[in-house]
């Protein structure tokens, strides 16, 4: 294990990245405060989503980590007393500010759920939905973008032979990772994932964390997660959140091997949270 | 096995255990025989009301019923006209009052989110839905036959309406908002508009539900007596034109269940029948597409 430990160092069993190199920022937050109703639920976040990395957000429950990617697609507008202000600038475009197109930005910061959410509809149907949301495709040349989208997905190989057949019959693994080849299918540039893997067995965990890895060849990432593990295994960076404070944020296997915040140490040994 | 505190109160006493335990069978048991012979008193009267009405029932059904028109007693009439009128009327009824109640539903569910307006609607549709059905028949008396000269089809069908309308609202409302907020979510977040994530995943998702409400919608229309009395008023000739008095089979059970000719009597009966089968049906549907959906 010693012998790669210019790229990775152990922790709990797990190798976690210890590149100090990250890219140039997709996403740059700056002084990001979100309300929900008087309830401040996220303080002065400074944090740079660098691209075509993977950025790990953990933190106790209700420590905002969630609240985070809601910002990062706008999906806090769908609710009333809900508010941000700040800057989280990608590509010189202010996400928060109310002039930002709302559909336009959701077509390129996707976002998968905690939960499965299979569309009532076949499984084909479920990934042209979102790609007719935006884009004029022929019948060939959408049969192509479902099956280019299934295979980036990890899916194709199960599901070719009945991709015309309802997507709620799938295992709740696969719902997963079709909800994700949908969402590659619009070509988003940057991916949320909200706790995706927490609803699924284990191998469905390692199929999804495996598709991560690939991923993040083409998109920036940003992954929520409860497991620390997991969260080693997947991030090129992780940030620690705390009572809607961004306390630290990292390589991966410095946050988890060598914390330099009091708050950040307890949490990953396991004091509290 | 060592207690370190005392747990306070007498000793425990196995005797005391059993009598509590013997006092509880005997209230179970009486509560258990009041429930048993309530619930068998009102079968009793339910399935009295069911038999007389298949004896009687099928005893005034014959072809002709299904072949003929209303006609004077002792000349062998049917039931052809009323049987006809209502299934215009509800299913009118049910094609004007079905879009307005979804379109309210939707509202209600998708964009009334604790607002004013929404919780007053809410509200109205409420005391709509358990008004008393012959008030709806006299408000559209008032608006509608009063002033434009006379009892029609058509005002049947807009009383008819007015009932289906609240029924569907509150199914809609409801169904919809069985939908998970991760759902509407995982639409939203692909970049639709708020409208396509309504129509194309929503309705889809709540669809069976939806159904059911029309369905039962149109089921308890079709045995409306009381808004009708005031707006299609009813008519032994056969007639299909929606501006004049239409018949309907709930009107005409009305009008020959208190005749004297026993003629009549017995085609009361077998109406009755007609609709209690026809109602039984539906709702039979509508439970199986429920139950297929879940």
């Amino acid at each position: 294990m010693s012998a790669t430990s210019e790229q990775t160092q152990s922790f709990g069993g797990v190798q976690a990245r210890a590149t100090a190199d990250m890219n140039e920022p997709k996403i740059a937050i700056r002084k990001l405060d979100f309300y929900y109703g008087d309830h401040r639920a996220l303080k002065d976040i400074e944090l740079n989503l660098p691209e075509r990395q993977v950025t790990g957000v953990i933190g106790p429950s209700g420590c905002g980590k969630s609240t985070l990617l809601r910002v990062l697609n706008r999906m806090y507008d769908l609710y009333p007393g809900q508010r941000a202000t700040g800057e989280a600038m990608m590509d010189g475009q202010n996400i928060v500010s109310p002039d930002t197109d709302l559909n336009a930005l959701r077509a390129r910061v996707g976002m998968v759920f905690q939960k499965p959410t299979p569309f009532p509809m076949t499984i084909y149907e479920n990934i042209a939905f979102g790609v007719k949301l935006h884009e004029k495709l022929t019948k060939s040349q959408m049969d192509e973008r479902v099956e280019w989208s299934l295979t980036r997905g990890a899916l194709w190989t199960e599901v070719k032979d009945r991709i015309h057949t309802s997507a709620m019959g799938l295992s709740g693994g696969q719902q997963q990772r079709l909800c994700i080849a949908r969402t590659i299918a619009v070509r988003p540039e940057v991916i949320l994932l909200d706790e995706p893997t927490s609803a699924l067995d284990p191998i469905s965990t390692l199929k999804i964390e495996e598709l991560i890895d690939e991923l993040k060849h083409d998109f920036t990432i940003a992954i929520v997660t409860h497991n620390m593990q997991q969260a080693a295994r997947c991030a090129d960076q992780v940030a620690f959140f705390y009572l809607g404070e961004m306390v630290e944020v990292a390589p991966a296997a410095r946050l988890f091997t060598a914390p330099k915040e009091k708050r950040t140490q307890d949490y990953v040994t396991g004091r509290f949270g | 096995m060592s207690a370190t505190t005392a747990i306070p109160g007498p000793a425990k006493d196995s005797t005391t255990a059993l009598l509590l335990g013997r006092r509880r069978h005997r209230v179970n048991l009486i509560i258990k025989i009041c429930c048993v012979t309530a619930t068998v008193i009102g079968l009793l009267f339910l399935a009295s009301i069911l038999f007389t009405l298949l004896w009687r029932g099928v005893a005034g059904l014959s072809l002709t019923v299904f072949t003929t028109s209303t006609l004077p007693p002792g000349s062998h009439g049917g039931l052809l006209n009323a049987i006809i009128g209502t299934v215009i009327q509800t299913m009118l009824g049910a094609a004007i009052g079905t879009p307005i109640g979804l379109m309210v539903g939707t509202y209600l569910a998708e964009y009334a989110q604790g607002s004013q307006l929404g919780n007053a609607v809410r509200f109205v549709s409420d005391i709509l839905l358990s008004a008393p059905s012959i008030l709806v028949g006299l408000f559209v008396y008032q608006i509608i036959v009063s002033p434009f000269g006379g009892f029609s089809g058509i005002a049947g069908c807009l009383a008819l309406a007015l009932i289906v309308i609240p029924i569907i609202v509150r199914t809609t409302e409801d169904m919809l908002r069985l939908i998970p907020s991760t759902l509407r979510e995982a639409v939203i977040g692909l970049g639709a508009p708020k409208w396509k994530m309504i129509v194309l995943i929503c309705y889809r998702a709540a669809k069976d539900g939806i159904v059911t409400g029309i369905l039962l919608a149109i089921a308890r229309v079709s045995g409306e007596t009381a808004p009708l009395l005031f707006t299609s008023l009813g008519n032994l000739n056969w007639s299909l034109s929606l501006t004049r008095p239409m018949a309907s089979l709930p009107v005409t059970i009305y009008q020959y269940a208190g005749s004297a000719f026993q003629d009549w009597v017995d085609l009361a009966w077998a109406g009755a029948l007609l609709i209690t089968v026809a109602v039984l049906a539906v709702n039979i549907i509508a439970r199986t597409l429920l139950r297929g959906g879940k």
